[in-house]
């Protein structure tokens, strides 16, 4: 994984892939207190504690098509390597929280990646499931929230790649205006 | 194109994005579409399935290809990843293995637009798990 947008993209599967309808997404970069935090929750069908605890197994998965799931160790792995760490909160039938953290500033920690597209591709090949963004820098923040965007567009299918643009475009200059000002 | 950020700028829009959209696309019926599955679970996004999303999306848009792209899991080809699975209305789902952007733009040209077959395909006697 080059960036860490990335490794959103593969949590937001996971999500899917646990039937989840709606997915929560918030990004704080907290430049004054040196923090980088990705959170990524999801309504999903929830893990057992037992699930829990053997995520960070590479050789543990509830997919069938493979014996190895490695999504979220090589998440953690970037996390605990910017002096960070990955932290996954479930409930059985309520969903999943899945929270890393990264010393800002630190010299492994990887970029961010583009936030935006990585974002709005999921948005628009998931038309049906609902996104949520909140992106924070330095304490102003930024949200994103499908249900409203759906409302506006009123049934002009987000799969369409001038929608897909178009939301591209307003979800990073946002994000720029926010770090500009910042 | 105009500076959109709130969603008023979206709201006015909305127009022209309608207007830009051909008949078919608006009609909204999934069967009528190519359905364009880029296979996104860990392997094929550390392959560079974003790449390969962002240039079919592109591509069907020059095109003017009624098609819409969306993400599946994992297919069990982590060897050939990236991977995409083209569904083109009226035929057999085909996938492709080993999917770079000059690829996917070869995969529109030839085979979306005109049926010609390519190298890379992957034999279809494989289930896909998350529909």
């Amino acid at each position: 994984m080059n960036d860490l947008s990335l490794h959103i993209i593969d949590i937001i599967q996971n999500s899917l892939s646990a039937g989840a309808t709606l997915i929560k997404l918030t990004v704080n970069e907290d430049i004054i207190g040196d923090l980088l935090t990705i959170e990524i929750e999801d309504n999903g069908k929830g893990m057992t504690v037992q699930q829990v605890m053997s995520l960070e197994d590479p050789f543990f998965t509830s997919r069938t098509t493979r014996r190895v799931g490695m999504g979220i160790p090589l998440f953690k792995q970037s996390a605990a390597q910017s002096s960070g760490d990955l932290v996954v909160l479930s409930e059985p039938g309520v969903g999943t929280k899945v929270t890393a953290t990264f010393k800002y500033s630190h010299i492994d920690r990887p970029p961010l990646g583009d936030l935006a597209n990585s974002f709005i591709l999921m948005v628009s090949a998931n038309p049906k499931k609902e996104f949520f963004l909140r992106y924070l820098y330095n304490g102003s923040e930024y949200c994103f929230d499908t249900v409203e965007v759906k409302e506006i567009l009123d049934g002009l299918p987000l799969y369409d790649p001038s929608v897909i643009r178009t939301l591209t475009t307003m979800v990073d200059a946002n994000i720029k205006e926010i770090k500009d000002e910042n | 194109m105009n500076k959109i950020k709130s969603l008023d700028d979206l709201r006015k829009m909305k127009q022209s994005l309608e207007h830009g959209m051909n008949i078919r696309e608006k009609s909204n019926s999934p069967e009528s579409l190519v359905q364009i599955r880029v296979a996104m679970a860990t392997c094929g996004i550390a392959a560079g399935a974003r790449t390969v999303m962002n240039t079919l999306i592109e591509k069907i848009e020059i095109e003017k290809i009624p098609a819409v792209v969306t993400q599946g899991g994992c297919m069990g080809y982590c060897y050939a990843e990236p991977t995409i699975e083209v569904k083109v209305p009226g035929k057999d789902p085909v996938v492709f293995g080993n999917v770079d952007s000059k690829v996917a733009i070869e995969i529109v040209e030839k085979y979306i637009k005109n049926g010609e077959l390519l190298d890379g395909i992957i034999p279809t006697n494989y289930q896909t798990i998350n529909e």
